[in-house]
């Protein structure tokens, strides 16, 4: 099982690979941590023509804190995001879904931005991205464009990435204290692909819930906020079950599952359910510890 | 092996200690590379897509799958290998616990779980079975049920923790 041939390049400045990119289009491929490209290139899924190695640029790994909000460079490999202190030691969506991110070896290679421009229905991090409202900063030859989260992912393995853009770093905007966060999956074994997954963010006024977030991972083919769901649970008390038990039918009426594999609809509508009614119970559970 | 026509490209590279300069394809794994030009048969080949674990090599002191590395990408690196007299030195408590425990039955995962282990016993003295059983969750082991090699990394992560007490 041996990849097709291709060309490779190894780009030592991040305007070198734009070129290439630019010049190159649909037959290139960006191999960053190359933990989801190698296997298509084994499989023969894919065959590029040529890889863009962008291992060797300079400053594409970066994690700082500007002016606000978290920026982390896109070849950040994810057991650095997961370690990085610049992350809050406690209360961070990043750091409760990282360890669910594959498996060890594969985070030390296994990049953020790769993850993100791949979009698997499954990954972890595209619905973390939603949940948090980060802004997807791209590269091209023409130069920078901010892409909020809610509107990068597009479809199954579909982003709104142009062929010739890159992705060089993605921005988190910091959440004040009132948020609270959870991450929670549910799969046959760690690390494995997640059959359904939930970010969930929290911002209560006195246990009243006052604002919510809810993306789910592995149940639809792209993430996006459950808007009316949380319309139906904002203003209510977190504790209220009643308004809960409502909010579960506006979620089973509101979800897309998807419904080719192994697993039906109907399954993963009950584990989006499942999910959401744990992550609430765990706030509260917090809350009051 | 190479076909006369196979674009290939030079690295220079340390493999356990030693610093090696060749010529490589350029669609060759680390794995393969390592195994059939350098001759360090230790690393397995395993899945060839990532899942198993059998193939863990050791780039720039982080544990990664040399099956999804090409050889070109390991220029300028330092790689360590199960082959080296002691890859590590929880690599070497490690062998002696996995032999005393039993904690192999055919060997072919054994590499691949004792550089995953070692990295583990690196930042976690203490692991629990839980978290030990997260970090080999990406190793497939298809003889032992897991159980001794769970006991080994515990056995090997005390025997660790005595030494360094001593």
């Amino acid at each position: 099982m041996k990849p097709a041939r291709f060309a490779y390049a190894r780009p030592q400045t991040l305007a070198e690979a734009l070129v290439l990119l630019a010049t190159h289009g649909s037959d290139a491929s960006i191999l960053a941590g190359g933990q989801s490209l190698m296997p298509m290139l084994n499989l023969r899924m894919s065959q590029p023509a040529i890889l863009v190695d962008i291992n060797s640029i300079p400053d594409l790994a970066l994690i700082t804190m500007r002016d606000g909000q978290l920026a982390i460079g896109g070849r950040a490999r994810h057991n650095d995001v997961m370690h990085s202190e610049l992350l809050p030691s406690s209360n961070s969506l990043l750091k409760r879904a990282l360890p669910y991110v594959a498996h060890a070896a594969i985070r030390n290679r296994g990049t953020l931005g790769g993850s993100l421009a791949l979009s698997d229905p499954a990954a972890e991090l595209p619905a973390c991205a939603t949940c948090l409202d980060a802004r997807i900063v791209a590269v091209s030859t023409r130069g920078e464009r901010v892409i909020p989260a809610s509107d990068f992912f597009r479809g199954l393995y579909t982003t709104a990435l142009e062929q010739d853009e890159l992705i060089h770093r993605v921005e988190f905007p910091l959440l004040d204290t009132n948020w609270h966060v959870e991450f929670d999956e549910v799969a046959r074994r760690r690390g494995d692909f997640a059959i359904a997954g939930l970010a969930l963010a929290v911002k209560l006024d006195s246990r009243r819930i006052a604002e919510c977030r809810i993306v789910f991972a592995g149940v639809e083919a792209f993430p996006r906020r459950m808007a009316p769901v949380e319309a139906a649970l904002t203003g209510s008390l977190l504790t209220d079950l009643s308004v809960r038990a409502e909010a579960f039918e506006i979620l089973a009426q509101t979800l897309d599952p998807l419904e080719e594999g192994e697993y039906p609809a109907v399954y993963r509508r009950h584990l989006a359910r499942v999910l959401l009614n744990r992550l609430l119970t765990r706030i509260c559970e917090r809350e009051q510890a | 092996m190479m076909l006369t026509d196979e674009p290939t490209a030079d690295i220079t590279t340390t493999i356990n200690g030693k610093k090696v300069t060749a010529r490589v394809v350029l669609r060759q794994s680390l794995v393969d590379w390592v195994r059939h030009e350098v001759g360090l048969t230790g690393s397995h080949v395993g899945c060839e897509h990532g899942v198993c674990g059998a193939c863990h090599v050791v780039v720039d002191g982080k544990v990664v799958r040399g099956c999804l590395m090409l050889a070109v990408q390991a220029d300028g690196a330092s790689i360590v290998t199960i082959d080296a007299p002691e890859a590590s030195k929880e690599a070497g408590a490690l062998q002696t616990a996995f032999y005393e425990r039993a904690a192999l039955q055919c060997g072919f995962c054994t590499p691949g779980m004792i550089l995953q282990a070692s990295e583990l016993l690196q930042e976690n003295s203490a692991p629990s079975r839980s978290e030990i059983r997260d970090a080999i969750s990406g190793n497939y082991c298809r003889c032992t049920g897991y159980h001794a090699i769970v006991d080994a990394i515990e056995a090997a992560a005390a025997a660790l923790r005595a030494e360094k007490a001593a």
